[in-house]
């Protein structure tokens, strides 16, 4: 019964975007040309082994490309959340005071950002990429699927952890600091500068294990079709359990942020 | 009782840099021993100077700030540990900022209170209609909300505020900015809002004309607490502020001289003389003309706004 509120939310933010398209625009032609420019250098570097981190050619230029187009849904090189914004406007009084859930209602608009961003600034990209480069797109429609839950549940990780580093707001005065280290984080160990397979050794191990794998390197394994039955069930439950593990220490941040709120302005 | 605070009191915790590495706390009282009960049906005037502790205050009746000390009940609920039961029973309206979704069309903004409150489908069809025809806001549903003017949007603010019948409404600065049209459309609504459904109305101002037009009880904060809490006339007759006459002379002249009033200011030919309120004004004026050649002359009479900067340096 409540879903339907954060239902409504989901679709109204996905409306509120739509009202941005221009803006779009610019983030598809930077994400294509940049997925370009980097297929290049993936090519010259494959051309000197054929397979490294277990990726031949076709594996990582279509990891590249679907790293380009989950830049958007992913927020891979910003916090989007409009929290702190409002925390320094005192806007967020009117988000404390709704009867709905706070976190739930903030996750609401991200799925609804994240949705929209799918279909506004990934089908480009990844649709270019498949034109001039030798991409290793699924046929079997139970990928796609597969694909599809890996997606969602890296958006849950994704969320939970742009969340906590908004939240500093509540107790900072300036939380770009944080926001920038965690965007950081994000762009360096969701593998959209250098994908995670190329990490080498202790490194490699510890950045596979981190919640960041589920944002770009989990998804694009499903998407190659490279992990299926057991194996699919075990990535599934590292990313659901990053986000659930992520959500529920937002939680204990939001009911601390709530005791200690002091919104703007006397 | 629908607001019920005993002792209220919010205390923060500040810590400022003293030295290189030093930092002293200093605890801030906002709010002290604040008592207040408002009745079912009232229409108060909650006023005070900036930093007097109307707005933590309220933040408190709402459920946003947790008190530190002290017992609030609103709506017979607990604001902190029941604020979602409480959000249902409250509408709050700021003027200077909207709770309005900033890029949606009116009509969406409402969509999603619709659910956000469970508000019935019947009652909202009905509300809505009912504070769309009052605002006149029917040719203004599909326009996104940052595309309206102040007075648009103050009107969508209120319907968007009102949509899921609260029982109190809480209005902070409702008509500033606004143009003196838009002033009387939106003091006419809470007038009639509070006179055929019986809201509860808590209205937070600096326009002293929103009082004087709505309010029969001023509660008066000040240094966080209850400066004052009574009737308006009362609170008018309590400070027994001078009337004041203002001559013009033909030429400047020094301080006129003549029973039961003293000059308060001079400025060229101008005088300014103050007299009690229940003194009779045409005699000195005649006591004036008498002694002086008197080009033209004016009264001005106690407002509110003299009484209130009384009470507040008192």
């Amino acid at each position: 019964m409540t879903l339907i509120v954060y239902a409504l939310v989901v679709r109204q933010t996905f409306r509120r975007f739509l009202t941005y398209r221009a803006a779009i625009l610019g983030a598809v032609l930077a994400n294509t040309v940049f997925g370009a420019v980097k297929a290049f250098i993936v090519t010259a570097v494959w051309r000197q082994r054929s397979v490294i981190g277990g990726y031949d050619l076709p594996d990582i230029l279509t990891y590249t490309f679907v790293a380009q187009a989950l830049i958007g849904p992913m927020s891979l090189l910003t916090n989007n959340l409009d929290i702190p914004a409002r925390v320094r406007s005192g806007d967020i009084g009117t988000d404390l005071f709704r009867p709905v859930d706070f976190q739930g209602y903030w996750l609401s608009v991200d799925l609804g950002r994240a949705a929209f961003a799918l279909l506004g600034r990934s089908l480009v990209p990844f649709a270019v990429g498949a034109l001039l480069f030798r991409l290793r797109v699924p046929a079997d429609p139970r990928v796609w699927a597969a694909f599809a839950v890996a997606l969602t549940l890296g958006v849950l990780v994704s969320f939970s952890v742009r969340y906590l580093a908004a939240m500093s707001a509540f107790w900072l005065l300036d939380e770009k600091g944080v926001t920038g280290f965690v965007n950081m984080m994000t762009t360096f160990l969701g593998g959209l500068t250098v994908p995670l397979i190329l990490f080498p050794g202790w490194l490699g191990e510890v950045a596979r294990a981190l919640p960041w794998a589920s944002v770009v390197l989990v998804p694009v394994n499903v998407f190659l079709g490279k992990l299926s039955g057991a194996a699919l069930a075990g990535a599934y439950a590292f990313e659901a359990a990053w986000a659930v593990a992520l959500l529920a220490l937002g939680r204990l941040v939001t009911a601390r942020a709530r005791q200690r709120v002091v919104v703007q302005g006397g | 009782m629908l607001i019920e605070a005993e002792n209220l009191s919010k205390t923060y915790t500040l810590r400022k840099k003293t030295g290189r590495l030093k930092r002293e706390r200093t605890t801030v009282e906002a709010v002290r021993d604040l008592n207040l009960s408002v009745a079912e049906g009232e229409l108060l005037g909650y006023i005070g100077p900036n930093g007097a502790g109307k707005s933590t205050s309220i933040k408190m009746f709402t459920g946003i700030l947790s008190p530190s000390g002290g017992s609030l009940r609103v709506a017979g609920l607990e604001p902190i540990r029941e604020r979602k039961q409480l959000a249902r029973q409250i509408g709050v309206v700021f003027g200077q900022r909207t709770t309005l979704w900033w890029d949606l069309p009116l009509r969406d903004s409402f969509a999603l209170l619709h659910r956000m409150y469970a508000i019935p489908d019947e009652r909202y069809a009905e509300n809505l209609k009912r504070y769309v025809d009052l605002l006149g806001l029917d040719d203004l549903l599909d326009t996104p909300v940052r595309q309206l003017s102040l007075g648009q949007r103050m009107r969508g603010d209120l319907t968007a505020a009102l949509l899921h019948d609260p029982s109190i409404l809480y209005l902070d600065e409702p008509t500033i900015g606004l143009d003196v049209t838009s002033k009387a459309v939106v003091r006419e609504f809470l007038a009639e809002l509070n006179r055929e459904r019986g809201t509860t109305i808590v209205l937070t101002t600096h326009d002293l004309d929103d009082i004087e037009r709505l309010c029969r009880r001023v509660v008066v904060i000040d240094h966080g607490t209850v400066a004052y809490d009574g009737r308006l006339a009362a609170l008018r007759a309590r400070i027994a502020t001078d009337r004041t006459l203002i001559v013009d002379l033909a030429r400047p002249a020094a301080p006129v001289e003549v029973p039961n009033a003293t000059v308060t200011r001079v400025d060229g030919p101008r005088q300014w003389l103050a007299f009690p309120a229940d003194a009779n004004a045409a005699e000195l004026i005649a006591a004036v003309a008498s002694r002086y050649e008197v080009l033209d002359v004016s009264i001005r009479e106690t407002d509110i706004e003299d009484v209130i900067r009384e009470l507040y340096s008192s």
